[in-house]
């Protein structure tokens, strides 16, 4: 009897002699053990369950292909990932104090979240913008607001991140104008915009135009970055949101891939060299609940991808092949019963993406399922990071959990479900068909209602909503965004109107229009505009009479 | 029996966070009720205009963007100005309880915040809708 032939044996007797004692008499809690991505989770795993593992093959050396126990040689021995809290409300002066705290409490990167009107492509005045104008983010119409966005913090030394999808380009553009007036040259420039329009499509909501013209415009992003901000991140792959909307581990990373298949394609197609922008695109990931599927997920994206650059695409620089990631804690997860639960429940999701190797990391707030979070509640989720960075020692060794039979186990389960996903897009045409087919949108809802049915069912506990409730008194202290910033912001654009150069702002449009209809490159035109002070409204608004609007196909 | 309770679903303003919405879309169907969901991005003219078209009992509006004070009051408005305030309203999202009474006020039968079972709402338009 070999080895192998030893052990089976010896857990088949396992199975039939010490566990069926005890179970004939005291079941197990659930029977099966399934994890969201809709695997069964075993008794215990052995080496049995990792059949074929190859070290060389499967995992690597951290820093070295396929990168599925980090992207860095050093990883955290070297520094911690970056503790990026996602910002911004009402005006760009309030969302500047904000960073400012947040940069004086130990941040160590910015993320700006903009509001829903900026994010679509509206000023502040439009019909449309009304009652959202500051909501969920800071908002921007030209460059002025910009400047004070940006007012007293060095473009040289931070690193921002943007979550800007649609209008990536013109705040892209505004950011390197601000830049330029504080002198630092766009070649100093660190940072990331989202820049992901197909899961707008799929699950964020925040598109503007059809597919074809918005992947044109990402793509001149890509290629406008490669030679003048090198040091961008152009793109940043969001399986995020996709999460959110309610897939599952395995769908997320399913369709965050196929997502960047299709950049990658697009990009290739406008006749780049795929190692000329592969290495500043970026990912971001959701870390939900299940500790470890979560790890798995993470490992399992990172090998993933370095095989379908090396192979599908022929990538040859190892950057190219390196799947870099930010991660924020799960939003949806947060409860608005007994919030003070939601600090612990960000921590164990934040260990999750830590043991999982990610760039940078966003904790949600504890009162974030009520409201945009205070300045207390941040600075908790913050410490949260800085608790796990420092006291933990977490870090202080590279992907501690690699070679655990479960961990490996999981992370080739997770990229073969994953893999016969994309299989199936690809066989649909590509990810961009698959979107307008609402074959994508329609997996993530099926998989959000079974959600819902199991902690209704009570076969997923929830503590403080289904399980351990209790009376609670209403939350108090909540923020507040200020009502009349909409209307600030509406003078300001008046003001701004009666003061900028209105004949140079219709001549950089007016430029902008042409070359749209052309295959030029549009972001010098759209720097043009920007430092001419035409409003994001007004640049937009010149791209929808050309390229139309994107019309959703609408499932449930 | 009686005719099947007709819902629309609708996402006002410019949120894009439907999950919710589509999850009590199809908690609605479901039950067995017949439902019609908007998509994104709708002002209260285009859900009033659609909720009378298709002649519904039931309006459900869900909102995390917090517009809410705004968009919520303005469909009541229009409703009363096309003399359709038989039609049920509730709405959803993320909506801090302090801001409740005055939704109430403006004729919102109920809110739902986030954690609420589908099934309680399914129970609170079956006894709310006279059929």
């Amino acid at each position: 009897m070999n080895d192998r032939e030893k052990l089976k044996a010896s857990v088949e007797q396992w199975e039939n002699t010490t566990v069926a004692r005890i179970t004939s008499r005291f079941p197990e809690r659930k029977d099966p053990f399934t994890s969201s991505s809709g695997y069964e989770i075993q008794r215990a795993y052995t080496p049995l369950d990792i059949d074929g593992f190859d070290y060389h093959e499967d995992l690597g050396l951290p820093g070295e292909y396929p990168y599925t126990r980090g992207v860095q040689p050093t990883m955290y021995r070297g520094r911690f990932w970056t503790m990026r809290q996602y910002a911004g409300f009402a005006s760009a002066e309030e969302s500047n104090e904000r960073y400012k705290y947040l940069l004086q409490q130990g941040q160590t990167g910015l993320s700006v979240a903009f509001d829903l009107p900026t994010q679509i492509g509206y000023d502040s005045d439009h019909p449309l913008s009304q009652g959202e104008v500051g909501k969920v983010g800071v908002a921007i119409d030209s460059l002025a607001d910009m400047e004070i966005l940006f007012d007293g913090i060095p473009l040289d030394k931070v690193s921002t991140s943007m979550t800007i999808n649609a209008p990536a380009a013109v705040l892209l553009a505004m950011y390197i104008a601000v830049a330029e007036k504080q002198g630092v040259t766009p070649d100093k420039l660190n940072g990331t915009i989202q820049n992901d329009i197909l899961k707008e499509y799929i699950a964020r909501g925040t598109y503007i135009f059809p597919p074809k013209p918005s992947m044109r415009l990402i793509t001149n992003t890509f290629e406008y970055c490669s030679k003048e901000v090198p040091d961008w991140n152009t793109i940043s792959i969001s399986g995020y949101h996709i999460r959110e909307a309610g897939s599952t581990a395995a769908q997320e990373i399913a369709f965050t891939i196929a997502d960047g298949i299709a950049y990658v394609e697009a990009a290739i197609d406008a006749g780049l060299n795929v190692d000329d922008f592969a290495p500043r695109l970026s990912f971001f990931f959701n870390s939900h609940n299940d500790l470890f599927e979560e790890i798995a997920k993470f490992r399992a994206a990172r090998r993933l991808w370095a095989k379908i650059m090396k192979e599908r695409f022929k990538a040859t620089n190892p950057k190219s092949m390196m799947l870099r990631f930010h991660t924020q804690t799960a939003g949806s997860m947060l409860t608005a019963q007994q919030p003070d639960n939601n600090i612990i429940r960000v921590t164990l999701q934040a260990l999750a993406a830590v043991l999982g190797g990610t760039q940078s990391l966003h904790t949600n707030s504890r009162d974030e399922a009520l409201a945009l979070p205070t300045e207390d509640a941040v600075r908790i989720a913050l410490r949260t990071q800085q608790i796990i960075a420092y006291e933990s020692g977490a870090g202080d060794t590279i992907d501690p959990l690699a070679g655990s039979y479960y961990i490996e186990s999981i992370t080739n389960e997770m990229e073969k479900m994953a893999e016969d996903y994309l299989q199936r897009i690809d066989d649909l045409g590509g990810a961009v068909v698959a979107i307008e087919q609402g074959y994508i949108q329609q997996e993530i809802q099926n998989s959000a209602y079974d959600w819902q049915k199991e902690i209704e069912d009570g076969k997923r506990v929830v503590i403080g909503v289904n399980r351990f409730t209790m009376e609670e008194e209403s939350p108090k202290g909540l923020l507040k965004v200020d009502p009349r910033v909409g209307e600030m912001q509406e003078e300001k654009i008046r003001a701004l109107k009666e003061k900028r150069d209105n004949e140079e702002v219709e001549s950089t449009l007016q430029a902008l229009k042409e070359a749209a209809a052309t295959e030029e490159n549009l972001m010098p035109l759209i720097l043009n505009a920007v430092k001419a002070y035409a409003t994001l409204g007004e640049i937009c608004g010149v791209l929808r009479e050309v390229f139309g609007e994107y019309q959703a196909s609408i499932t449930i | 029996m009686s005719n099947p309770i007709r819902v629309l679903i609708a996402k006002p303003g410019l949120d894009g966070h439907d999950r919710g919405a589509k999850v009590i879309a199809r908690a609605f169907r479901d039950a067995g009720m017949e439902v019609i969901y908007t998509g994104l991005r709708q002002t209260p003219e285009q859900i009033v205009e659609t909720a009378i078209q298709e002649d519904v009992d039931v309006i459900g509006m869900s909102i995390l963007s917090g517009a809410h004070n705004h968009l919520f009051p303005r469909v009541m408005e229009l409703l009363k100005e096309k003399d359709a305030l038989d039609i049920l309203v509730i709405g959803g999202g993320v909506i801090p309880d302090e801001d409740i009474p005055y939704l109430k006020e403006c004729g919102i039968k109920e809110i739902f915040t986030p954690g609420t079972p589908t099934s309680d709402t399914i129970d609170f338009v079956r006894q709310h809708v006279k059929k």
